[in-house]
This record gives C-alpha cells, sequence and structure tokens, in this order.
C-alpha cells in the first residue's frame, strides 16, 4: 500500500510554561466555577471493572529539584487490555472507564491517579506486551512534551519479554519505568520520574 | 463499545521532525538547564498505546467555556480589554480536518497578568477574568472562542525580559502521540522576534506557524476583532481506517 505524502508541518511545540494549572486544572489553580471538575481528575467510576491501584509519581529535575509545576496525563488500556475508542461506530459514548487522566503535581513535585491495572495490549510484534500506562509531561521548562512509560514491578515475567523495554539497550535503564509496589488494600506503584541526571528516565520518540 | 487500532506501521504516524519542534535544551529558555533530558530519546513506531487516545464528547462542554469575556464573571461585567475572537482550523499533515477533539486554552489578562498565586508582576488582576476556556471542534475541524487581547508581560529570565502577547494551547488530536502544547502570538508584533521562548524554535518559517493572522472578514462589527489560528497534529501514514475511525 502506498503511503500519503505530507503536505503540511506540525505546528510546532512551545512550553506549556509556569502556569499550566490555570488552563488545564483551574479548580486546582483556584479558578473555580468556570468548570464543574477538572478534566480527568477522576477515572474510577462505580461500574469501572478492574483492580484498583494508585499510581503515584514523584518528579526530579537534573538538579534533584521536585519539579511542583508540572502536568501529567496518563492513558491506558481498561482491565482487558483494550483502549477505549469513543470514535469507533456505535460506541459507548459514557464508558465506567475512558483510560484517561490528568494530574498537576504539588508542591512536593508529586502526583497520583487513582485507577486500575491495565491488561496487558497486543504489541506490533502479535506479542502481548506487558501492563504499562502511557505518560505524558509537560511544565515550564520543558520545550515538547516529555512521552514515557510507567510499568509494574509485579509483572517481572512480562516486562522481560516487553517489546519497548527489550529495546532500552542498557538494562539500568529499564528500571527508570518499573514503579516500585507497596503493599495495601490498594496497592499503591509508585516512580520516581527524572528529567535528567545520572537516574534520567527513557523518553520516547514515537 | 471499545476498540482497538491494530499496532503496526499501517496505523502509524510520519516520524516527527524533532528540528522543526524546539529541542530540549534551549540556553536563551534558562528553566530548561535542569529539565531538559540529555539522553537521547527512545525511537519507537507507535503500538496501540500511542495510535489511541482519549476523546472528549460536546456534552462535556458549556456554553460559556469558550467565553473568556464571560466564563469568570464574579458581578455580571465582563472581562477589561480588547475584545476578540480566535478561531481556525485543526488539521492533520495529510491536511485533514480533526473533528471532535478537545482544544484547551489559557492567557493572561488585558494587563499582563495572570491569576496564579505564583504570578508577581504588579499589573492588576480582573476580577472578572480567570484566563481559561476550551471547546471542541465540530465536524470540520473548527474551534472558536471569544477574549480579550491578552498584554505583554516581563518573566525572569534573562534581567529585562518579555514576552509578546500570547494565547497557550492544549490540543488532542486522536491519538495520544499526537498530543500537542503550543502558544499562538499576534501578526505584526514586534515583540515575538525578541522572545527567548519563541526563539527556542530554529526554524522562522516554524515561528510564523505560530503567529494568528488578523481576520478582517470575521469581525463581529461594533464589538470583536477576529485572529485565525490554525493547528496541524501529526498525521497518520496510512488511510486504512478511513471508513472505520473518524479522523484516522
Amino acid at each position: 500500500m502506498l503511503h500519503p505524502v505530507p503536505t503540511l508541518k506540525e505546528t510546532p511545540s512551545q512550553t506549556a510554561g509556569p502556569y499550566v494549572h490555570i488552563g488545564l486544572t483551574p479548580n486546582f489553580a483556584e479558578i473555580k466555577g468556570v468548570y464543574a471538575a477538572d478534566p480527568g481528575s477522576t477515572m474510577l467510576t462505580p461500574d469501572t471493572k478492574g483492580d484498583r491501584i494508585t499510581i503515584v509519581g514523584k518528579i526530579f529535575d537534573g538538579a534533584g529539584a521536585p519539579v511542583n509545576d508540572a502536568l501529567v496525563e496518563l492513558w491506558q488500556a481498561d482491565g482487558d487490555g483494550s483502549y477505549v475508542a469513543p470514535m469507533a461506530p456505535n460506541s459507548n459514548s459514557a464508558p465506567a472507564f475512558t483510560g484517561w487522566g490528568r494530574q498537576p503535581t504539588n508542591g512536593d513535585g508529586v502526583f497520583s491517579f487513582e485507577t486500575i491495572k491495565p491488561g496487558p495490549v497486543p504489541g506490533p510484534d502479535g506479542k502481548p506486551m506487558a501492563p504499562h500506562v502511557n505518560l505524558w509531561i509537560v511544565a515550564r521548562g520543558i520545550n515538547i512534551g516529555l512521552q514515557t512509560r510507567l510499568y509494574f514491578e509485579d509483572e517481572a515475567e512480562a516486562n522481560g519479554q516487553d517489546y519497548v523495554l527489550s529495546k532500552i539497550m542498557d538494562p539500568r535503564r529499564r528500571l527508570t519505568l518499573i514503579a516500585r509496589k507497596e503493599a495495601g488494600d490498594v496497592p499503591r506503584y509508585v516512580l520516581e520520574i527524572h528529567l535528567q541526571g545520572d537516574k534520567e528516565t527513557v523518553f520516547f520518540d514515537m | 463499545m471499545s476498540d482497538i487500532i491494530l499496532p503496526g506501521a499501517d496505523g502509524a504516524l510520519y516520524q516527527r521532525d524533532r528540528a522543526w519542534h524546539p529541542p530540549a535544551n534551549t540556553p536563551g529558555y534558562k528553566s530548561t538547564t535542569f529539565r531538559a533530558p540529555r539522553n537521547a530519546l527512545l525511537s519507537l513506531s507507535g503500538t496501540a498505546s500511542e495510535l489511541t487516545g482519549p476523546t472528549f464528547g460536546h456534552s462535556a462542554i458549556n456554553p460559556l467555556d469558550n467565553d473568556l469575556i464571560r466564563n469568570y464573571s464574579q458581578d455580571g461585567s465582563e472581562a477589561i480589554g480588547q475584545r476578540l475572537i480566535v478561531y481556525g482550523q485543526v488539521l492533520d499533515e495529510n491536511a485533514r480536518a480533526v473533528p471532535n477533539t478537545l482544544v484547551e486554552f489559557w492567557q493572561a489578562n488585558a494587563g499582563g497578568r495572570y491569576r496564579h498565586k505564583k504570578e508577581a508582576y504588579l499589573a492588576p488582576i480582573d476580577p472578572n477574568f480567570g484566563g481559561c476556556g476550551r471547546a471542541i471542534t465540530d465536524e470540520n475541524g473548527f474551534y472558536s472562542f471569544r477574549t480579550v487581547k491578552p498584554g505583554a508581560y516581563p518573566w525572569p529570565n534573562g534581567v529585562n525580559d518579555w514576552r509578546p502577547a500570547h494565547i497557550h494551547f492544549s490540543v488532542f488530536g486522536h491519538a495520544f502521540a499526537q498530543r500537542l502544547i503550543t502558544q499562538m502570538y499576534f501578526e505584526g508584533d514586534p515583540m515575538i522576534w525578541q522572545c527567548p521562548i519563541v526563539g527556542s524554535i530554529a526554524d522562522k518559517s516554524a515561528i510564523d506557524q505560530l503567529v494568528a493572522r488578523l481576520d478582517r472578514h470575521n469581525t463581529t462589527p461594533m464589538d470583536a476583532l477576529a485572529y485565525r489560528f490554525d493547528i496541524v497534529l501529526r498525521g497518520r501514514r496510512s488511510t486504512m481506517f478511513e471508513n472505520k475511525l473518524e479522523g484516522n
């Protein structure tokens, strides 16, 4: 099949700046009454199927300082490993789980998502990818949004065969994407994200 | 109810032209110094995780969401400043309209002051201006909103650096790998060419893509000027889903 030739250039990125929370999480930024709730602030409904988890991240800059003005979006499959695609014909316009969330970092550079554990999604090689969530990070000083993934410590076997993790040549850097599990009624998966430095997180161009 | 876009090259996006975008580390914009990754990005052709993305129904939007002149009115008064209509079309690199996608925008008030607790500029807050809004593109990919023209303002970078008047934009598209944040500037503004954040983009024609054009035909007589700002998202290499997913 012949591919089309692009006729337009993508609009260039610019930093989200120090006040991204005004635009994307206005209630968090204390701009009340414009939106009933910040978009993506709640991922779960009582009807959501799947194992409840909390994903917690802390973002650091290259000097080790917490990044307290970032905005993080999460996109994930449901518990069966399917992405909800409401654009498809006859789809449910209000699914119990959309798979998308958005959270600001707080004064300590910490963000968290109350969600469900995603199932394995088929990879390009036909084999399932290890369960993961996709993250996109913007902030002052980030000129173009950073794309990465979060994997789960308790999926060691699947992680060992994952399509994306296996493309990271330095096995030490694979560890930058694997969240540590803290057991509890609702398990917490905790990941440190380093924008720069010895522990720099693997970011993608995809 | 749910659907998976098949992974593989046929559904993949065009490679992002990283030379068209600003690089991560641009010393003229000092905040990038400790926030720019230093390792090469890991290149991957997209998987289902990147070729799908969230979508938003028109029911998620309220009528005042695209009216920044009125959506934060505290006492019934309108926001102060030069009244504007900002509109445009969201397209992909194949010049196809991107319908039903969420566009969000935020900006300083007419004096160049943001409503934010960390904002230290001496220009006054406008009690009736919040500074945020959103719209969902129509079937032809068009969005529009009403606002006041944001003021230029000084910012802590160089000892006397100023931002040109600008509006921040966030756009989704239909794949998570299309996600984009950018800023819109105003045609004819000489401040554009002295800004270190604008200057993070190397190619002058790329910068020109961020400059909205005055559109006299779409002004509202005796009310508001109009500026047009089209936004281009990454396009797919294939149209194999053309009959299945709108805006593939």
